[in-house]
């Protein structure tokens, strides 16, 4: 921008006070608010030169000043020259709008991972550390968070305007955005697609705190289990750890390491282990067999909810060795080699 | 009362009712009912899609009340969520897609290219009772109780998660894109095989290629709308999983199949309009418009673009990014078109001799409201600006400008330039005047506050808000109030000018399209004889010749 | 429809035939707006089954092994008569279009009503392969079954299953495919309903001997509807039947 900082400030301060203009809050929020002023300024230009062009002629050659009227038939190079130019000025806002696009559906790779499910109608944010809020989300400052985010029902659409961030929320497939909140405060988080009767109360506000004061609330609203730990429940419970063992001769993949790599499936296409591949994986595990396996595992639709795949998802992410699998598997061998005894459940439920 | 503010209108103190008009050719309730004159089943839809404008426009009404205060407090969220599900409906289905084309098409497409009626008038009969069937299937669902979908049925809402009359407007809906269908076909026959003699494509006045842009759209567009309303009701009905995530569908087909008509939908409505700028400058300008063959072309432009920018109603949704970038990119092309468009009929008023009875007033308005509508689509179009603007009152502000400022200054401007053709009557100068500008202002008050609060993040389709919203929401409901009222007085001034209005005779603004030339109203047949065409549109010399000539045949045989 | 204009055709002299408009200047004008319509509402069915068509694309990309399972159900020998019944119809729909032309009565009549006779047959093939998906509970909604692409029935010569077995999460796209075949070829039948209608109203018309006058714009442009209907199943027989068949290894 050729507009000089102090300019800018104040321009923006002025806008504040007058409650024209949200907060700047994120550090997108400048890029998306540079674009915009020179949209207004495509708006008031445009608006502006036909307005005068229309008064002019409308003063200029009124009935009772010229009679008469010259015909006209056209000129090609007049009308060039508003084609090439509006089209130049459109060109220039995709290119630019392009940009600020990827920029903002792109995370840095350091960014931090926050869960949110929607369901009519509320928000769920569930922290890695098992930080489970309700309309709320707590976000630190000065970093990088990306959140995934899946609805358990219909089409949602999660926004926080002073970030200048919004994305809709789909059944059965994850979508993702990321934001780096550059102050502290609380903001709106509004749905923005209609979701039904109480659509409008589907509204929470994140709390954008300093680095320590976030540590400080992680510690104060732990419920115990990181959601990596529900997952490893959830592993075991579901019988997930029967195949999936890590042993050379199981009947399942190895997943330990097996996020962020790439796959050969048996039909021949390379994927890369994402959190939507993960849980498609296990919602509709025959479309997605790794190659040198048979096609045998059962599919979860139905049996799993969001929140307990997301668990499964943070789990296997994290999962780095096979230690911990195979320590569960000899203690439940262990009880299967004993006397049967009721409170081993998850042999049971297989 | 009116003749004092026209300047030189010949014939007007002379005029007289034509004895035998279509108005009076038969008579009875039912000769209207089974009419197959174009210009009977014209005046039809005029009637019909006053009465649901009004009724949508109620809903918008009560919208605007409940939008007063922050809190939820003049009716419950579901009630709310039926009143703009239901003005969607009314004023998309019911009133924007026919408004123009239906009624004023109906009435001047024919005269204009010198055919005696449109090629089909069964058809067009036909077309009209499918409207009034998806009419009365939509009442229907409003009086047993209404519907809340949105106008967009996004499923799985609308498929799994609503108890309200989905079906009931889902067939209505259908039975309209049906009569529009019908409508678009039946005029783009009659332009290919009906013109008069002489009558070439680029004689053709530009309301003729809007018209036909616009039926091009509604032939090609709709049909992709009625198949998804039917896979919609389908799912609806066997819990199928076409559009089902959890049974294997894709919710996001929907919104392709949805958004492949309903984006065209929005050049359906807004192409018929810019074919009565286009009459109306020329004829308060005196002259032809400028660059004919370019206003022609960025029509069918515009109906052409249109097709391929659909998905930039999803770039929130997920679709890929380079599918997006193309989106957006030919988005910005479909612009271009328009600036054209503006600038040439801008220009158009250059050299010209220029007086501004109200069908000027409203073209003006049109012509900055659409300005801005246009531009503001600008911003929706560009990636980036689209993820914080989308789904909020940015959105509502923009498609209104180009719907309502658009469209809606559009059709008045052309029924109160073709009034005294379609009546055979003026409508009062002054009165009218002062609804067009009530209309203007109004219309800027009440919309655009909500680009303002648009940016600031409310989200539509809120019952309630944050307070910090209610300044200008406040604002945008007085400008409705204002709007309202601006609605309100054609009605008065029309209906009173029916009987009392001044008698306009053939010809009261000289202008030079064919249906000037007839006399107003015009006859059961139109012409008595086919019209030979020997002269381009807008072609004002020809008009004083023609005029010179009647004068001497009237002295001599005085 | 003639009769009820004839009033206003009176006072003019060059109409000389009692089928022309009245706001047709010319019977060729007529003519030529007629099949033109005609062409144009073929053009909107084409977008019509287009979104079907764009639907059954996708679906079949993402479940390609349910979509191959499911096809293997139909009957193709079924289909395939019903492909041959249908070229039938059409061809004496084409002949019927050509007993007009040269104005033999007798000809038209028994040309249309062969054309009914076999599109009847056609509908009665596809209610039997319909009634066969009822009892093999392949209608889409709640009475699906999917127990068959499951386990499918063991082949008593060689003890293997005859179909590959489906893992039950793919077998229940296999519901997609119906819905798809069902929604397609049920819109199909629905056209073809529309136009046996149609043709009875037209054979009573042709026995009056309305169309061996001259007049044969109504069973032209019938003749398009119909070989329309055709080329629609032309293009699903082998989208539903034929394509990625995989005879089990």
């Amino acid at each position: 921008m050729g507009i000089s900082p102090v300019l800018w400030q104040f321009l923006v301060n002025w806008l504040h006070s007058s409650a024209l203009f949200p907060t700047e809050a994120s550090t997108i929020a400048p890029y998306t608010d540079a674009l915009y002023f020179f949209l207004i300024g495509m708006t008031i230009f445009g608006v502006v030169l036909v307005g005068a062009l229309v008064t002019v002629f409308s003063l200029k050659y009124r009935r009772e000043k010229h009679p008469v009227a010259v015909q006209i038939e056209g000129s090609t190079l007049l009308e060039a020259t508003w084609t090439i130019i509006p089209l130049a000025i459109f060109l220039v806002t995709f290119v630019w709008g392009a940009l600020l696009y990827f920029r903002i559906y792109n995370p840095p790779a350091n960014s931090m991972n926050i869960y949110v499910v929607g369901k009519q109608w509320m928000w769920k944010a569930e922290h890695p550390g098992g930080q489970h809020e309700i309309n709320a989300l707590h976000i630190p400052i000065g970093q990088p968070v990306q959140l995934t985010m899946i609805s358990q029902d219909v089409f949602h659409s999660f926004s926080i305007p002073d970030f200048r961030v919004k994305r809709e929320v789909i059944p059965g497939r994850y979508t993702t955005v990321w934001f780096q909140a550059t102050q502290t405060g609380k903001f709106h988080i509004f749905c923005t697609q209609y979701c039904g009767t109480l659509h409008s109360g589907m509204i929470g506000e994140v709390t954008a705190m300093t680095p320590a004061d976030y540590q400080k609330w992680l510690s104060e609203s732990t419920s115990g289990m990181s959601l990596a730990q529900n997952g490893e429940r959830l592993f075991a419970s579901l019988g997930c750890i029967q195949c999936h063992s890590g042993n050379a001769a199981s009947r399942g993949p190895n997943l330990a390491g097996v996020y962020g790599s790439k796959l050969t499936l048996t039909n021949g296409q390379q994927v890369t282990v994402n959190d939507a591949y993960l849980r498609d994986a296990i919602l509709n595990p025959s479309e997605h067999v790794t190659a040198g396996f048979s096609p045998i595992m059962p599919t979860y639709q139905g049996q799993v909810s969001e929140d307990g795949l997301i668990d499964l998802v943070e789990y296997i992410k994290n999962m780095q060795s096979n230690y911990r699998v195979h320590q569960t598997l000899m203690t439940s061998d262990s009880d299967k080699a004993a006397p049967t005894t009721p409170t081993t459940g998850t042999t049971q439920e297989r | 009362m009116s003749a004092t503010t026209i300047v030189s209108l010949p014939d007007q103190a002379t005029a007289q009712m034509p004895k035998r008009s279509y108005l009076n050719n038969e008579h009875g309730l039912l000769s209207w009912l089974l009419t197959a004159d174009h210009k009977r089943i014209g005046m039809l839809y005029l009637l019909s899609i006053t009465f649901f404008f009004f009724i949508g426009g109620a809903f918008a009404g009560l919208i605007r009340l409940e939008l007063l205060t922050p809190q939820p407090d003049l009716v419950a969220s579901d009630t709310y969520n039926k009143f703009f599900t239901m003005h969607g409906i009314v004023m998309i289905f019911l009133f924007l897609v026919p408004s123009v084309p239906a009624t004023l098409g109906n009435f001047l497409l024919p005269i204009m290219i010198g055919a005696k009626d449109l090629a089909f008038p069964k058809i067009n009969l036909l077309s009209w009772y499918l409207y009034m069937a998806g009419g009365i299937f939509t009442l229907a669902s409003l009086v047993l109780g209404g519907v809340d979908t949105g106008w967009t049925f996004t499923t799985p809402l609308s498929t799994h998660y609503l108890n309200t009359h989905v079906l009931t407007t889902a067939t209505a809906i259908f039975i309209a894109g049906f009569s529009s269908i019908f409508t678009g076909l039946n005029f783009i026959v009659t332009i290919h095989r009906m013109r008069a003699p002489g009558m070439t494509w680029f004689r053709m006045p530009l309301f003729c290629w809007s018209q036909y842009a616009a039926s091009l759209l509604m032939v090609l567009g709709t049909p992709v709308l009625a198949i998804a309303i039917v896979l919609l009701a389908l799912e609806r009905l066997f819990g199928i999983g076409v559009f089902d995530p959890a049974k294997g569908g894709d919710p996001l087909l929907f919104q392709h199949l949805f958004w492949f008509y309903s984006h065209p939908a929005v050049y359906i409505m807004i192409l018929p309009g810019m074919g009565v700028i286009s009459e109306v400058i020329s004829t308060f300008t005196r002259k032809r418009v400028f660059g004919y063959t370019a206003v022609a072309f960025s029509s069918v432009a515009i109906a052409l673009f249109g097709f391929f920018v659909w998905a930039h109603h999803m770039f929130i949704m997920g679709v890929s990014n380079y599918s997006a970038l193309v989106f957006s990119l030919l988005t910005m092309l479909v612009a271009v078109p328009s600036a054209i468009k503006i600038f040439n009929w801008a220009f158009t008023m250059q050299k010209g001799s220029i007086t501004f009875e109200t069908p000027m007033l409203y073209a003006f308005g049109f012509i900055g409201l659409f300005t801005i509508g246009g531009l503001t689509g600008i911003f929706l179009g560009s990636l980036g600006m689209d993820v914080h603007l989308t789904e909020t009152y940015f959105v509502v502000a923009h498609f209104h400008f180009v719907m309502v400022g658009g469209m809606l200054m559009a059709f008045l401007a052309g029924i109160h330039f073709w009034w005294p053709k379609l009546t055979g009557r003026m409508y009062p100068e002054s009165l009218s005047k002062l609804a067009a500008v009530v209309t203007f202002i109004g219309f800027n008050l009440t919309f655009l506050p909500q680009f303002v609060v648009g940016y600031l993040g409310m989200p539509r389709r809120y019952h309630a808000y944050p307070a910090e919203y209610q300044v200008l929401n406040v604002l945008s409901t007085a400008g409705a109030t204002i709007l309202g009222v601006g609605y309100m007085l054609p009605i008065l001034y029309l209906g009173w000018s029916l009987k009392y209005g001044a008698i306009a005779g053939n010809n009261p603004w000289q202008a030079t399209g064919l249906e000037w030339q007839i006399q107003s109203p015009p006859l059961t047949e139109n012409f008595l004889e086919t019209p030979i065409i020997t002269h381009e549109a807008y072609d004002y010399e020809w008009l004083e010749e023609k005029m010179k000539l009647e004068k001497q045949e009237v002295t001599h045989v005085g | 429809m003639p009769r009820e204009h004839a009033v206003h055709d009176e006072h003019d002299e060059h109409h000389s035939l009692p089928q022309l408009r009245h706001h047709f200047e010319t019977e060729e004008q007529q003519r030529e707006a007629g099949s033109f319509g005609m062409w144009l509402f073929l053009l909107t069915e084409i977008m019509f089954f287009g979104g079907m068509f764009m639907a059954y694309l996708l679906y079949r990309n993402w479940y390609y092994p349910a979509f191959a399972a499911a096809s293997n159900q139909l009957n193709v020998p079924l289909g395939a008569i019903n492909t041959a019944i249908l070229i039938t119809s059409g061809f004496f729909m084409a002949l019927g279009v050509w007993a007009a032309e040269v104005r033999k009565k007798s000809t038209l009549v028994l040309m249309l009503v062969l054309t009914a006779v076999f599109g009847l047959a056609f509908l009665g093939v596809k209610s039997d392969e319909y009634y066969e998906k009822y009892e093999k509970h392949h209608i889409p909604g709640n009475s699906f079954n999917i127990s068959e692409f499951v386990n499918p029935p063991i082949n008593a010569k060689t003890g293997k299953p005859t179909e590959e077995p489906l893992m039950p999460d793919m077998a229940q796209k296999t519901q997609v495919f119906f819905f798809l075949y069902f929604a397609m070829t049920g819109m199909h039948a629905f056209h073809m309903i529309i136009g046996l209608f149609l043709l009875v109203w037209l054979i009573w018309r042709a026995q009056r001997g309305d169309f061996t006058s001259g007049y044969v714009a109504p069973i032209e442009n019938f003749g398009l509807y119909w070989h329309f209907v055709d080329i629609v199943w032309l293009f699903l027989f082998p989208l539903l039947y034929l394509i990625n068949r995989h005879p089990f290894k």
